[in-house]
């Protein structure tokens, strides 16, 4: 069981979240060539080590989560939010 | 290499069974090689087999990091079916199942194929519609034994599945391909080893490549563990693994994700299960069948994060053994002897890859998902044929690369671009 530290619940069992995918994709503009789309939505580096990628906690917080981890030996070496922005809001209004 | 016979059988059954020889040589890498196969799974072998055995190709090379048989090839559950709806994927596997048919003869091997029925139980009158579908169209594209069995005839098939009508899940009929069933995966890979070997094909093992030499759009070396070897052409047949042979030729990204998959075997049991049975419903999936030892094999779902780690997480334990008293409460008591995980080449819409790559003399076997093991003979067949003429027959042409630019993807599930949802 891989353990994840939310920033906002704490330390947490994997299977309380959601794996999203590849951290690193950016989606280019709406106008932008097919290739470019073609690209970000099916291409991936698939890399064997240190990979940021996207986790939702969909069993807790529901926020959506960066986390870097190795891909072969599920060490992680960060958690923190996708959307900071959200994420300082969230923790002025406390 | 001493051929099976009943009379070598006999004679060596008399004389001490020491007139064997080794099943496969262990030879020194040469200097070159006129095709070089890197990965010596199920694929890698039965595409060298077949570019002797079909095309006449001498001068070939299996490489393999580690042993033959310790990869995916000795961790999946064994299933061999052909009930695809896709067009371009129904033909394939169907062409595979018929050469798995012949396979132990052609190998001289026993694979121990056996089609004991593959039984998928349908829960809802739109699953027994959708069901109804897939089976119509395989029945009118050439698999003709494709059924849709009713309540009382699956109870007289297997009668120990729970048919309790409370269950969350109630069985109301199943979707059956007679011709489909399992074989023994170690037997198959060593069966093609051992034939491919007996046609003088090379067959290297720890011999991991580490990188590869590029002149213009060729490769023209690999630089192995075991020392540099030349190639007129090259041939990846390593999923699991695609990704990182595919960036060492500076080719950039795939439509591919690496996804681990764990299978589950119990201890041995006296005969309790005459089929395969699967069961998928709502976030559940299980596939189960007994082997030849009295095992009961099974599986279910990807551990659903990337990885390329060869070890399986608990959490799907739990899924798959909820699963397991679901559809089969028997098993409640009996013990689990191992759980083992392979990595597999998870691919954006589902479907395999045997094609050509922006290289010229670079050929690309890869994305199996769910699926490699029953694809094996067909896939290193058309493989083969692919590297001998240099062009994809049209058997292979939709498993290309460029389907995506083209908005042509093959997705049996219509899941999407996302790797892990395609199991």
């Amino acid at each position: 069981m891989l353990r994840l530290a939310c920033p906002f619940c704490g330390l947490r069992d994997h299977s309380e979240f959601s794996y999203g995918g590849d951290g690193s994709i950016i989606y280019p503009a709406l106008d932008a060539p097919v290739q470019d789309w073609h690209d970000a939505v099916f291409l991936r580096d698939n890399v064997c080590g240190r990979q940021v990628e996207t986790w939702q906690h969909v069993h807790g917080c529901r926020m959506w989560l960066l986390v870097e981890r190795d891909t072969l030996t599920h060490e992680i070496h960060s958690v923190r939010p996708a959307h900071s922005e959200l994420a300082s809001t969230l923790e002025g209004a406390e | 290499m001493t051929r099976f016979t009943a009379w070598n059988v006999f004679w060596q059954g008399i004389t001490g069974q020491k007139g064997w020889t080794r099943q496969w040589r262990d030879p020194e890498p040469k200097a070159h090689y006129d095709v070089v196969i890197v990965g010596g799974g199920l694929h890698g072998l039965a595409t060298a087999y077949y570019l002797s055995k079909v095309h006449g190709v001498q001068n070939v090379a299996v490489l393999e990091k580690g042993w033959i048989g310790g990869g995916n090839a000795g961790r999946n559950t064994t299933i061999v079916r052909s009930n695809y709806a896709q067009p371009g994927n129904r033909e394939f596997y169907e062409h595979s199942l018929r050469l798995w048919e012949n396979l132990s003869h052609e190998l001289n091997y026993n694979v121990m194929f056996s089609q004991r029925s593959h039984i998928a139980l349908l829960h809802s009158p739109g699953a027994i519609d959708a069901a109804s579908r897939n089976y119509n169209t395989m029945r009118r594209t050439g698999t003709p034994d494709a059924e849709i069995w009713d309540l009382p005839t699956l109870k007289r098939a297997v009668p120990h599945l729970n048919y309790a009508a409370n269950a969350r899940f109630p069985i109301i009929g199943a979707a059956v391909q007679k011709r489909a069933g399992t074989a023994r995966h170690d037997a198959v890979v060593w069966g093609y080893a051992r034939a491919a070997d007996a046609r003088g094909v090379d067959i290297i093992q720890n011999c991991k490549v580490e990188g590869l030499a590029r002149e213009g759009g060729r490769i023209t070396a690999l630089d192995t563990t075991r020392g540099r070897i030349t190639a007129g052409k090259v041939a990846f047949a390593v999923a699991g693994s695609t990704s990182l042979l595919w960036q060492m030729a500076g080719l950039g990204g795939l439509p591919i994700e690496s996804h681990k998959l764990q299978a589950f075997v119990s201890e041995p049991l006296k005969p309790l299960l005459d089929q395969v049975v699967v069961f998928g419903m709502g976030g559940a999936h299980f596939y189960i069948s007994q082997s030849d030892k009295g095992g009961m094999v099974f599986g279910g779902d990807l551990d659903w994060y990337k990885s390329y780690a060869q070890r399986g997480n608990l959490p799907i334990v739990q899924d798959v053994a909820e699963a397991a008293m679901s559809v089969l409460p028997c098993l409640g008591r009996v013990k689990l002897l191992r759980h083992w995980s392979g990595v597999v080449d998870m691919s954006m819409d589902g479907t395999h890859f045997i094609c050509k790559t922006p290289l010229d003399n670079l050929y690309l076997n890869a994305g199996w998902n769910y699926g490699g093991f029953k694809a094996t003979p067909a896939s290193g067949w058309w493989f083969a044929d692919l590297i001998a003429n240099d062009r994809p027959a049209p058997m292979i042409a939709s498993f290309d690369l460029k389907r995506f630019e083209r908005g042509l993807q093959i997705d049996e599930r219509g899941a999407g671009p996302d790797c892990k949802l395609h199991g």
